[in-house]
């Protein structure tokens, strides 16, 4: 798209105008998330520039918001807990929602629509009636403010991004390659094991990802099924927000962000990895 | 089934069996396999998430309440014809559930849900109940009728009679601002008690708001990207994932930062001599901030589905326009954007599926008038605690973006869904 020799004055215009207006778009995108970061080493307890980080003086730089994220036992109990709730809900989510999409995908799958449609609906019902509903149930089974109650709450969140990611994977499988690894002799479980999944993998692994970062990053089921012992990372944020503004929360943000960048990284690792898999570059 | 083997009219597979039924054995086993596979899930996603929601919705129309706690006075109205004031047996019935509701600690149950039907009629009822346990003999009407003025009012009965049915059509009413009037007719609430409506209405608007903006900023950003070569555009596209992946949290905390009065962006303003430092704008807290946080959230989802729609248009339509004399703007607008409108109405609805649900930034940055119907929810879950109308709120939230998704679903198709 680059502006041709021949073109005139309105053109010009146009081209830099259009291409302005994109940067100022690219800002309002990433700005937010930028100012964030210096903002978290301000040695006040304030959420603005002081006139001394704008003058970069170094005494107005420190790392205080992140020795009290690092000192504070809530908030080192909720890293715990983050972790301990969105790794145990992606192991499930992912063990189930693969083994669906390998059931959805067979041409033989009876109502496969309407199956479909059923099993990603945690992902189009709105947050807020999913979590007022599991409110209701899960105190009822007596599963409120317990970590299995979140984890199976966030498995449930979590399975339509792998069943989806999954099944676009094998839209592309061939399936004579299992038929000629059952011809060779193999069974079924080592068919899975050496020819299936090493070819899934990509996307079972994309898959896991987008549950991991659903559990990770959901608070309103939280707000309504933790109790004090399960909060967990956006929720301590959250009560932050609400009730004790501090630039913890800024430190805690950017390492956040730091988190999402190496998370970014390693889905376009695992995209470049499956077109060179599928032969595509 | 390489080696058929042809016996009389019948084919037959390799174990003598018709090929028909062999055949369809298998497929039955294919099917039974592929059953099996998706059964885990499902069973998981009908117990741990259908069912509590279908669970929640129940709560709308059901009115356990007067029918439960007060089985005699239930019985007793059956033949009530409404035009006057009950007789003695009536009364006799309502004592002794008075009675045993106040002894059980229970009779506050069914004044709340009176009282959301006609208010007052909660003090009434935990008054009465009360009273009622110095009460050894009749005649009851007289002694009821001294206990609270209300007991005299034909419409208490009218509420009292209307809720002995099991379930009730009031909270709906009450969540799209109607009611029952003292003949029991439905009608519209008073133009200032107007609420849910207002709010659904208002809902639906800013969605519709945020989603254009939504379209007029992905518009722009996804033409660039998939216009330019792929080195810069991979390159770009990190300002659209970045945000994607960031943290919800992140996200609104920063536009905290951003537009609070004492924010980055009103420190600018101050700095060009935009505003005066005593005269900073209220960007958060309202509206404005809603709008503004909720955009930027929701904007990659219109960004991401508009790229995929334009990577695929080829570049040639635009040039074989431009050669048949097109100016580029009449070319832009009826060659290329007709094209991209499959990726505009797929956006569109994602985001404004997404927007008409949204809880967590309304409820940070939006105040009180950017507030949306899902904070309205929230609020009577884990507040007014009148989970009847939560329930029927939600259950009209959700029959709406189950209406959008099914159209987002025909004309995009759910396994087209794309992330990252």
């Amino acid at each position: 798209m680059a502006l041709p020799p021949y073109a005139g004055p309105l053109e010009t215009t146009w081209y830099y105008g259009f291409r302005f207006l994109c940067a100022c778009i690219f800002i309002f995108l990433i700005t937010p998330i930028l100012v964030i970061i210096p903002l978290s080493f301000n040695v006040e307890p304030y959420f603005t520039f002081t006139e001394g980080m704008l003058a970069f003086d170094p005494d107005s730089y420190s790392l205080r918001w992140y020795r009290d994220f690092v000192n504070n036992t809530q908030w080192r109990h909720s890293v715990e807990n983050s972790f301990i709730i969105a790794i145990s809900s992606t192991i499930l989510a992912t063990f189930l929602g693969t083994m669906a999409a390998l059931g959805l995908s067979k041409s033989h799958m009876p109502y496969r629509s309407l199956m479909m449609g059923l099993l990603i609906s945690p992902m189009i019902v709105p947050l807020i009636i999913s979590a007022a509903g599991m409110y209701f149930f899960y105190s009822n089974i007596g599963l409120d403010q317990t970590y299995l109650g979140i984890i199976l709450a966030h498995t449930a969140l979590g399975t339509p991004f792998v069943v989806i990611t999954v099944t676009a994977t094998l839209v592309g499988f061939d399936h004579s390659l299992t038929r000629a690894s059952a011809n060779l002799g193999a069974s079924p479980t080592v068919t899975f094991f050496k020819v299936i999944m090493p070819l899934i993998l990509p996307g079972v692994i994309s898959g896991a990802l987008f549950a991991f970062v659903t559990s990770f990053d959901e608070v309103v089921v939280v707000l309504f099924l933790a109790g004090f012992e399960q909060r967990t990372i956006p929720r301590q944020m959250w009560s932050g927000i609400r009730e004790q503004i501090s630039p913890t929360i800024l430190a805690v943000a950017t390492i956040l962000v730091m988190f999402s960048v190496v998370l970014l990284a390693a889905l376009e690792l695992l995209r470049r990895r499956n077109n060179r898999l599928r032969g595509i570059v | 089934m390489a080696n058929e083997i042809i016996g009389g009219d019948v084919v037959l597979a390799a174990d003598g069996t018709p090929l028909k039924a062999s055949l369809n054995k298998a497929m039955r086993k294919n099917r039974i396999r592929a059953l099996l596979l998706v059964t885990p899930l499902f069973l998981f996603i009908v117990f741990s998430f259908l069912i509590p929601i279908v669970e929640m919705t129940f709560r709308s129309v059901d009115n356990w309440q007067v029918g439960t706690l007060m089985p005699k006075t239930t019985t007793a109205l059956a033949g009530w014809d409404g035009k006057a004031l009950p007789d003695e047996p009536v009364f006799a019935a309502l004592i002794q559930d008075l009675q045993a509701g106040a002894k059980a600690r229970e009779i506050g149950k069914v004044g709340t849900r009176l009282n959301y039907e006609k208010s007052g009629l909660r003090g009434m009822i935990t008054r009465s109940g009360k009273k009622s346990l110095k009460v050894k003999e009749g005649p009851y009407k007289e002694k009821i009728l001294k206990m609270h003025k209300k007991w005299k009012d034909l419409e208490t009965w009218t509420v009292i009679k209307r809720n002995t049915a099991p379930y009730t059509m009031g909270y709906y009413l009450n969540a799209v601002d109607m009611k029952y009037d003292k003949s029991g007719e439905i009608v519209m609430r008073d133009e200032n008690r107007r609420i849910y409506g207002k709010l659904f209405l208002r809902t639906f608007a800013i969605s519709m708001a945020i989603t254009l903006i939504c379209v007029m900023l992905a518009y722009p950003i996804a033409y660039l990207l998939a216009t330019l070569p792929l080195r810069y555009s991979n390159l770009l596209m990190i300002f659209v994932l970045l945000p994607f992946w960031t943290s919800l949290l992140v996200r609104t905390t920063a536009w905290i930062v951003m537009l609070q009065s004492q924010g980055v962006l009103n420190d600018l303003f101050v700095f060009f001599g935009l505003v005066s430092d005593d005269n900073r704008l209220q960007l958060i807290y309202n509206l404005t901030g809603t709008i503004v946080a909720m955009t930027h959230i929701l904007l990659p989802f219109m960004v991401l589905p508009l790229y995929s729609v334009m990577k695929t248009i080829s570049p040639s339509y635009m040039c074989a326009a431009l050669s048949l004399g097109a100016n580029p703007m009449v070319a832009f607008i009826r060659v290329y954007m007709p094209q991209t409108l499959s990726g505009i109405v797929a956006g569109s609805i994602l985001v404004f599926i997404l927007s008409i649900g949204y809880y967590i930034t309304p409820a940070l940055v939006g105040g009180t008038d950017g507030t949306l119907i899902s904070n309205q929810i929230a609020y009577h879950m884990q507040k007014s605690l009148n989970w009847g109308l939560a329930g029927a709120l939600g259950a009209l939230l959700l029959s709406s973006v189950l209406a959008l998704y099914l159209i987002y679903n025909k004309i995009v198709g759910v396994d087209n869904m794309r992330f990252g």
